[in-house]
């Protein structure tokens, strides 16, 4: 349970970020809160040649309100944001979903790019950026590009990051007069969901993302179904996650928590 | 931008419960290790190290923070606060120290000194607790012999205690 034996840099500018990650490409990670990196390090599930530790950067410590959009940049804390006063008011699924994140001794320190860059499938943060159809905002030393949710979760802990790509930020849309719901089934609160569903209505109807059954967060939209047309969509949405028995829940368990919590999420926001 | 290279050991300060400190870590040093080990700070315990146990844990900049997710060298600077800095002096404890003695909050102490830090950051933050705030705040630690009962009820105690203390004192 200690690390591999690797060096540490603690960057000044985002150039030193770039050129690191430039040069030592997938020897090299990224050290933000480490509340994910560090257990993954100390379980040797990852062994990368350079740490470069982005926390003393002060331009990705911002939490930006724009034009339709708030900017998260990779060095703000779960807490930071939990904490930020327009956070119920601009994105209100996060102000639902960001408890459930961890515990305060681990959001303290966690970012909330940081979990996006791991990936769980079953973790909050990349299921409200797969809800809301947020964006990841990327940047090399040869180029910028921003990747959206949906694509960027490629697999379980895998996503469209390139070796040599830093995660500066990423942007969450502000939906004006949609409605949210958030709810997951865990075994403690702050243990890794068996289940997470986020709900909201759209201008074209309801949407539902579900965390924790397949390989990458998954959303649907749907048309305002109600009665048999919504049991029958969330019964098809369930079977088309592909659920697998593990040693926390079975497969059919996580497809009757996805029907189940789905309707309760839906009745919530259509109300 | 300097390059801490692996295998080397490089010069770690920061201040300790008031005081300046200085020792030498490599960069795969986690802070819990460094603490113990090259400060001698045993307070700080170690269990599961991959940050769910919370017996680990300690304030850095005023952030709870697991010491086994945190590299030594990146709290160079930092100010830090351990279990060691509660008690006033060695021989007396502190007043969420005396709350947890009087209700058997503790048993084989494994956990407890992670507990109180977090208890402690909290309460001097939030005097006024609801049970659930306590509940809430103890489910980032785990507890395998008292059974968090008595360390509820210690917490609120010494909650209720400090307030009704300022409230005197100010008469």
């Amino acid at each position: 349970m200690k690390p591999a034996a690797f060096d540490y840099v603690r960057a000044e500018t985002a150039d030193e970020v770039l050129s690191g990650l430039a040069q030592e490409g997938g020897n090299a990670r990224v050290l933000a809160g480490g509340q994910s990196l560090m257990a993954m390090l100390n379980m040797r599930l990852a062994k990368p040649k350079l740490l470069i530790d982005i926390m003393r950067l002060r331009e990705l410590r911002q939490i930006e309100r724009k034009a339709g959009a708030v900017v998260i940049g990779a060095g703000v804390r779960q807490a930071e944001l939990l904490a930020w006063p327009g956070l119920a008011e601009a994105l209100p699924l996060v102000a639902l979903a960001l408890p459930w994140v961890g515990h305060a001794q681990t959001r303290s320190r966690g970012t909330i790019c940081g979990s996006l860059a791991h990936a769980d499938p079953s973790a909050e943060m990349p299921l409200a950026l797969v809800a809301l159809g947020g964006e990841v905002h990327l940047r090399s030393a040869r180029r910028r590009r921003r990747v959206a949710a949906r694509e960027f979760f490629a697999g379980m802990m895998l996503t469209a990051r390139g070796d040599d790509e830093l995660i500066e930020g990423i942007s969450l849309p502000i939906i004006p007069k949609a409605r949210f719901a958030f709810r997951e089934v865990a075994r403690r609160h702050g243990d890794f969901a068996i289940v997470a569903c986020a709900a909201m209505t759209t201008p074209a109807g309801i949407r539902l993302a579900v965390g924790g059954v397949a390989d990458v967060p998954t959303a649907r939209d749907w048309p305002r179904l109600e009665g048999s047309a919504l049991d029958d969509a969330l019964n098809g949405f369930a079977y088309e996650l592909d659920a697998r028995d593990d040693i926390h829940a079975t497969a059919r368990y996580r497809r009757d928590l996805v029907r189940m919590i789905g309707r309760d999420l839906i009745g919530e926001v259509l109300r | 931008m300097t390059r801490l290279k692996a295998g080397a050991r490089h010069p770690v300060r920061f201040t300790l419960n008031g005081k300046a400190v200085e020792a030498e870590a490599e960069p795969r040093m986690l802070l819990s290790d460094f603490l113990r080990h090259r400060l001698g700070a045993t307070g700080t315990h170690v269990g599961c190290e991959h940050g769910v146990c919370g017996a680990c844990t300690v304030v850095v900049d005023g952030m709870l923070t697991r010491a086994c997710l945190t590299l030594a060298v990146q709290v160079d600077g930092c100010d830090l606060r351990t279990v060691e800095g509660l008690a006033p002096s060695p021989d007396r404890l502190g007043a969420l120290q005396r709350a947890f003695r009087r209700n058997h909050a503790l048993q084989c102490g494994f956990c407890t000194a992670g507990i109180l830090m977090s208890l402690d950051h909290y309460l001097s933050r939030h005097p006024a607790p609801t049970e659930e705030d306590i509940r809430d705040l103890l489910s980032g630690h785990l507890c395998r012999c008292t059974g968090y009962t008595p360390i509820i009820r210690a917490a609120l105690e010494a909650a209720q205690l400090a307030t009704s203390t300022e409230e005197t004192s100010d008469a």
